[in-house]
């Protein structure tokens, strides 16, 4: 599928199955599957709910350890720990309620150590373009669900991870907002080249985003088919009312309506 | 002020005013009980006479807040500790609960014969009855913090101390005061109770001491003074607490 060289992040037979414990058996939630990430790739993941994709996404991180297979990033086995580079930002609100926007934003950079101009340069740019600038001295309790998802979207992204991996991060946020969002992800994708991996149930945003989305089957999640955006790199969100966007979001139902049926049990 | 406030203000003043009309009209007599007014003027009194009122206060203080700082500290590393060992946690648990059934004062013997008659038995005193509140007030704390929290720690490759003390620390922050209020309460208790029994010196010490000589004014006056101290306590770690939640829940 790929060429070896330029593969960021390779999955190889990966699969997770919880052990049984007290009054359940064992549930193979996830795999086995196999995928490569090219370097710079946009990357989408779409599968019915409860098929693992979360559990996929913490597996890439370094956050699970795989039941059988392996993750590589940059050439190394992932085990244990989270190697340096990667980003997550996840489904839950997970902005620190003692810390202001500004600081909160800032936290990665000072615990990696970059110099204070620099760390002030880079938060003010990410509150710019997350449209949080007139919050920087509010607490997360002050912001809306959405606000809160843009904080931790930003304190991510300032720190320039090479591999961004990204569970339904939109979720929380209306649909315009959803769009704009998008276009500025798109803005810092191309600006640091970074690989993206993104985890979403909207199959239009996923069409938007990606340059190729992979679709899960119901549990136990396997890779059973993806889809070709073929999107220029140089796109945003107008790209939703070209001509072949319906035909994109018509093709992964088409790949996700059985599973989908499947995993609410109506198959 | 309050609705609420001002109407605990009058039963405080009641209460107080109440104890001063039976104490003056005779019903309570003097060797029972001195009316509060003459309390308060007792304590001025030794502020500015007593050659032994700072010595005594600053040694019961130190005490007080070296057993705090004791059980609060160890309480919180302890606690982190036994978090992190959910076996450990399992076998404890049922300990930590039971624990303030046990009358820690009777170990007053053993702590002298450990410790000696001074300082160092009822720092330890003070802070054997405050740690395990604080180290119960850690753990249910810590349960409370959000997991995807710890994830972040992770993705931003923490070590276990930067994270207990730069996330776990914070977070965790809002439901520790339960812990450092009963910590305090406890320490408090700790020493000035142990001052009562195994004390040369000290304000529990002088306390028992005045009424062992029928000494009213004196013992009177003492035990306005802890009231006040405690209360100052309290009220300020009341603030802190209330700044906090503010920065946290409001909306």
């Amino acid at each position: 599928m790929t060429k070896t060289a330029d593969v960021h992040v390779a999955l190889r037979g990966v699969s997770r199955v919880y052990p049984a414990s007290a009054g359940h058996s064992s549930v193979h939630a996830l795999g086995p599957i196999d995928f490569g990430f090219r370097r710079g790739e946009f990357v989408g993941v779409v599968g019915p709910s409860g098929c693992g994709k979360t559990t996929l996404l913490e597996i890439v991180a370094g956050l699970t350890a795989p039941t059988d297979g392996t993750v590589e990033f940059e050439g190394r086995v992932v085990r244990g720990d989270v190697p340096d580079g990667i980003g997550v930002v996840f489904q839950e609100d997970a902005s620190f309620p003692w810390l202001n926007v500004a600081d909160n934003i800032a936290f990665g950079l000072r615990r990696a150590g970059v110099d204070g101009a620099e760390t002030a340069r880079r938060v003010d740019y990410a509150l710019g373009f997350m449209g949080l600038t007139d919050f920087r001295r509010a607490y997360p309790a002050q912001l809306s669900g959405g606000m809160r998802q843009r904080v931790c979207i930003a304190r991510t992204l300032v720190l320039r991870p090479r591999l961004i991996l990204l569970d339904e991060p939109f979720g929380a946020l209306d649909q315009q907002t959803r769009l704009l969002m998008g276009e500025e992800l798109l803005r810092l994708w191309r600006e640091t080249g970074a690989t993206v991996m993104l985890i979403t149930h909207a199959l239009d945003e996923a069409a938007m985003l990606c340059d190729r989305v992979a679709v899960m089957s119901a549990r136990p999640g396997r890779f059973i088919g993806e889809v070709l955006t073929g999107w220029p790199r140089e796109r945003d969100s107008r790209v939703v009312s070209t001509p072949g966007f319906g035909d994109l979001t018509g093709r992964l139902w088409s790949l996700l309506r059985d599973e989908s049926r499947k995993a609410l049990g109506m198959a | 002020m309050s609705r609420a406030g001002l109407l605990r203000l009058l039963v405080i003043v009641l209460l107080i005013g109440g104890v001063e009309f039976l104490c003056r009209i005779g019903i309570v007599d003097r060797f029972t009980m001195i009316p509060p007014s003459e309390m308060v003027a007792s304590l001025v009194r030794l502020v500015g006479t007593a050659d032994w009122f700072w010595p005594d206060v600053t040694y019961t203080l130190r005490n007080i807040i070296v057993a705090t700082c004791m059980s609060v500290v160890g309480g919180f590393l302890a606690g982190l500790a036994v978090h992190a060992l959910p076996r450990l946690r399992r076998v404890l648990d049922p300990l930590f609960s039971s624990y303030y059934s046990v009358p820690t004062f009777v170990l007053y013997p053993l702590l002298i014969v450990v410790f000696g008659i001074g300082p160092l038995s009822l720092i330890v005193m003070g802070a054997m009855f405050g740690i395990v509140a604080m180290i119960v007030a850690t753990l249910n704390a810590i349960d409370r913090v959000p997991r995807v929290l710890l994830k972040v720690a992770r993705v931003a490759r923490m070590g276990s101390v930067s994270t207990a003390l730069r996330l776990k620390l914070p977070a965790a922050a809002p439901h520790l005061f339960t812990g450092l209020k009963l910590g305090v309460a406890y320490s408090v208790i700790g020493v000035v109770a142990g001052e009562f029994i195994l004390a040369t010196e000290g304000i529990g010490r002088r306390i028992a001491y005045s009424y062992n000589n029928f000494d009213n004014a004196t013992m009177y006056g003492m035990l306005v003074l802890i009231l006040m101290l405690v209360a100052v306590a309290n009220s300020l770690l009341q603030g802190w607490e209330r700044r906090l939640h503010r920065r946290w829940y409001r909306r």
